[in-house]
């Protein structure tokens, strides 16, 4: 026997003791309940982890929703039924948030909306852009793939922190700009242009990882698709809409749901960066819990509860609608 | 023999090991620094445990979010640490032990601490929890060197808030600086200038009032400052809700002439200013009604979920024995609540910067001056659910999201939500 097949051996020797000594109770477990019931049985330590870390808290979460009072333990809790529901969606205008009994919730609602629509729109366009061109035989590719995905390794405080530092009064922005005859602007402080920046500092701290997807997705169509269509002379944006799109529709679909989740979800680079402010024009759905249940004097983790169910809701039904039309994109294909 | 051995001394290793259970003559102590407080402590624990050699003092230096936002769960489950240093003093004191049965003079403690006791203690009890390891108090601070280059004379001991602000603005366009003033983005120091603007947030009932015309004066001419650019809008729209922001690096950046804010920043300044520029403590700003700062500050209290309250007594007689307060103090450059400390009259704080004593006898001085109504705030149980309100809304009419009559009904409403969300 050669050393590297006695030490395979010896590798092996514990993981064969283990097999024999289940082998017996597994076959007649097998026995038992047959296929269906040992798939079950292997599914079920995943599925108790998943039980306990997620359906567990999410129905605990959801009868905190039914609850009221400041105190944080269920059983120091008085049963409110769908009050703090009630009390979210009491509203005269629901486009109007100071019409809204819980105000802040309806401009973190408003505010996270638009930060979605706008922060997912230009992170796909952004991704695919930088995809397609990292997908090009450029000098020092890998250079420059490990440039766009470098902010993706960085903390959500570190991203917040830098960025504040570039923006703030005597950040670098205004040193650079100072020069150039623009007096210092405290940006963040600026509805508008914080919510520009919170779109920004999201976009650039994330955009990387979806561009990796994409790229992985530009390297699996096959070439001779691209040199048939050249030997055709099929024009470059053709080429795009026709080959390179509908073959990446299935990245582009995982890269949309996870952006949209991501950007419901959006809490931590923006809460360092503008603290929700100026006003509450940065306060997004997911600070609003986080206040609400954790920081306001005295706590609501009712009301915060409820807040986040919806929110769950809303995933939910996203994620579901963007599957849907995942599936629907598959099957067109197959046909 | 060595077979049994061997199995034994495992098992010995591995209940050491994974046991977390108090030992009897234990005391664990959670603690959050600002400055060197945490040092200092320890030097004066060391000092007990060489008095003490069957007590085992345990430091836990921690964050102070620890403090503010896991202890609280903690105490909730029964659990937690056998002594802590804390801010939420009220709104946790159901948690917190009574030492009158276990300290040998309760009179003690009656006497030098018994101003702030109610602070943190359950409304209507008598108990002893501790003692504030500092008392702080909101007061101004000015920008000595830009007043003298911009030739602009310190307004004296009763200068007014306008006083203060038409000064500032003089030294703001004099030295082209962005701010003349600054206050901190908090309710507990915006409530110090309503005071003295004659606000009353106390109701009858002990509840909340609804906002009245003190209060109302002095938001309107807070954010009239901050609409002509005397008062900097930048601390107070940099956060949305209740979030706590403080200006204090626009002071030290020698970037405002005037800034409201309070006797916890003068180890800071002296840290970070050094001497860069002169600065002085101004106290506080006088309004119709008064002159009065807020006080505030952190206190040691016992948990009553100990297992060794005797040991736990005996480390708070300690801590809180006036020699070991006047050495605290002295070291830490903390305001001390010990009365007769503070009636001797003979702190010697521990700095050789001049700036630095001068600014905390103006303040152990303004202790002796605080209004009755701002003495009552940190020992009512709402006051943080109305500087939360207060903060809250006001930032919005800074920002220009709302009308400043459109925040004074949204504070009385905020209020009323948050007193029948607690159900009392």
């Amino acid at each position: 026997m050669s050393p590297s097949a006695s030490l395979r051996e010896i590798a092996l020797t514990p993981v064969r003791v283990v097999m024999g000594l289940i082998d017996a109770p597994l076959r007649a477990l097998q026995k038992r309940t047959g296929l269906s019931g040992m798939a079950l049985f292997f599914l079920a330590p995943n599925m108790l982890i998943f039980g306990i870390f997620v359906l567990l808290p999410l129905a605990i979460n959801f009868v905190y929703s039914l609850t009221g009072g400041s105190a944080l333990f269920l059983p120091d809790r008085s049963y409110v039924g769908g009050n703090q529901y009630e009390r979210l969606f009491d509203c005269s205008s629901y486009l109007d948030p100071l019409t809204c009994q819980e105000d802040a919730f309806w401009t973190a609602v408003s505010n996270t909306f638009w930060f979605v629509v706008l922060q997912v729109t230009f992170m796909i366009l952004a991704a695919l852009v930088t995809a397609l061109i990292l997908n090009r035989n450029l000098a020092a590719r890998s250079f420059w793939r490990a440039v766009f995905f470098f902010p993706v390794l960085l903390s959500p405080v570190v991203v917040g922190l830098i960025w504040r530092w570039i923006l703030q009064r005597q950040g670098l922005l205004n040193f650079i700009l100072y020069p150039f005859g623009v007096e210092p602007y405290t940006w963040l402080t600026d509805r508008m242009w914080s919510f520009t920046a919170a779109v920004g500092v999201s976009l650039w701290a994330h955009m990387g990882f979806y561009a990796l997807i994409l790229l992985a997705g530009l390297q699996a169509i096959p070439k001779d698709l691209y040199e048939a269509a050249d030997m055709d002379g099929t024009r470059p944006a053709r080429v795009f809409w026709r080959i390179t799109l509908p073959l990446l529709m299935p990245n582009l679909i995982v890269v949309i749901v996870l952006a949209l989740i991501r950007s419901v979800q959006v809490f931590d680079e923006v809460y360092i960066l503008t603290g929700g402010g100026p006003g509450t024009s940065t306060l997004f759905l997911t600070q609003y819990i986080y206040e609400t249940g954790f920081v306001s004097q005295p706590r609501n983790p009712g009301l915060a509860a409820a807040a986040s169910i919806l929110m769950g809701l809303v995933l939910v039904v996203l994620t579901l609608l963007q599957l849907g039309l995942g599936r629907r994109g598959e099957n067109k294909g197959k046909r | 023999m060595r077979m049994r051995v061997i199995p034994l001394l495992t098992s010995a290793t591995l209940a050491l090991l994974t046991s977390t259970a108090a030992y009897a003559g234990d005391v664990r102590i959670m603690w959050y620094s600002d400055g060197i407080e945490g040092e200092v402590l320890q030097d004066l624990m060391n000092r007990f445990k060489q008095q003490n050699p069957n007590i085992n003092v345990i430091i836990d230096n921690v964050a102070y979010g620890v403090i503010k936002e896991q202890l609280p769960i903690q105490l909730e489950a029964g659990n937690g640490p056998d002594i802590a240093r804390v801010t939420a003093l009220k709104d946790l004191s159901r948690h917190w032990l009574d030492l009158r049965p276990l300290v040998s003079d309760p009179a003690y403690w009656d006497t030098n601490f018994g101003a702030q006791a109610d602070w943190m203690r359950p409304d209507g009890s008598k108990q002893i929890s501790g003692f504030m390891t500092q008392i702080t108090l909101t007061g101004g601070f000015a920008n000595k060197t830009l007043f003298e280059q911009a030739g602009v004379p310190l307004p004296g001991k009763d200068a007014t808030w306008d006083d203060w602000a038409a000064a500032a603005k003089k030294v703001a366009q004099s030295q082209q600086i962005p701010f003349a003033m600054a206050l901190d983005r908090s309710g507990h120091r915006i409530t110090a200038p309503n005071l003295s603007f004659g606000a009353n947030y106390v109701g009858a009932d002990g509840k909340p009032a609804l906002l009245d015309k003190g209060a109302k004066d002095f938001i309107t001419k807070f954010v009239g400052w901050t609409q002509d650019g005397t008062m900097s809008k930048d601390v107070w729209v940099s956060a949305a809700g209740q979030t706590y922001r403080a200006a204090a690096d626009d002071f030290i950046n020698a970037q405002l002439a005037f800034y409201y804010s309070g006797s916890w920043q003068v180890p800071n300044f002296s840290t970070k200013i050094g001497n860069t520029f002169d600065w002085v403590a101004t106290g506080s700003p006088c309004g119709p009604a008064a002159c009065t700062g807020m006080p505030g500050g952190a206190g040691l209290v016992a948990i009553k979920y100990t297992k060794n309250p005797t040991e736990v007594a005996k480390v708070m007689e300690y801590l809180a024995s006036e020699p070991v307060v006047k050495e605290f103090s002295e070291r830490t450059l903390f305001i001390p609540a010990h009365k007769g400390v503070i009636d001797k009259g003979d702190l010697s704080f521990k700095s050789d910067n001049p700036m630095v004593k001068a600014a905390l006898n103006t303040f152990v001085e303004a202790t002796k001056t605080t209004s009755a109504s701002a003495q009552k705030m940190p020992g009512w149980r709402w006051a943080d659910t109305v500087y939360g309100a207060m903060v809250a809304r006001v930032a919005q009419v800074v920002a220009g999201e709302l009308k400043l009559d459109d925040a004074f009904t949204r504070i009385d409403a905020d209020v009323a939500k948050k007193v029948k969300d607690s159900g009392l």
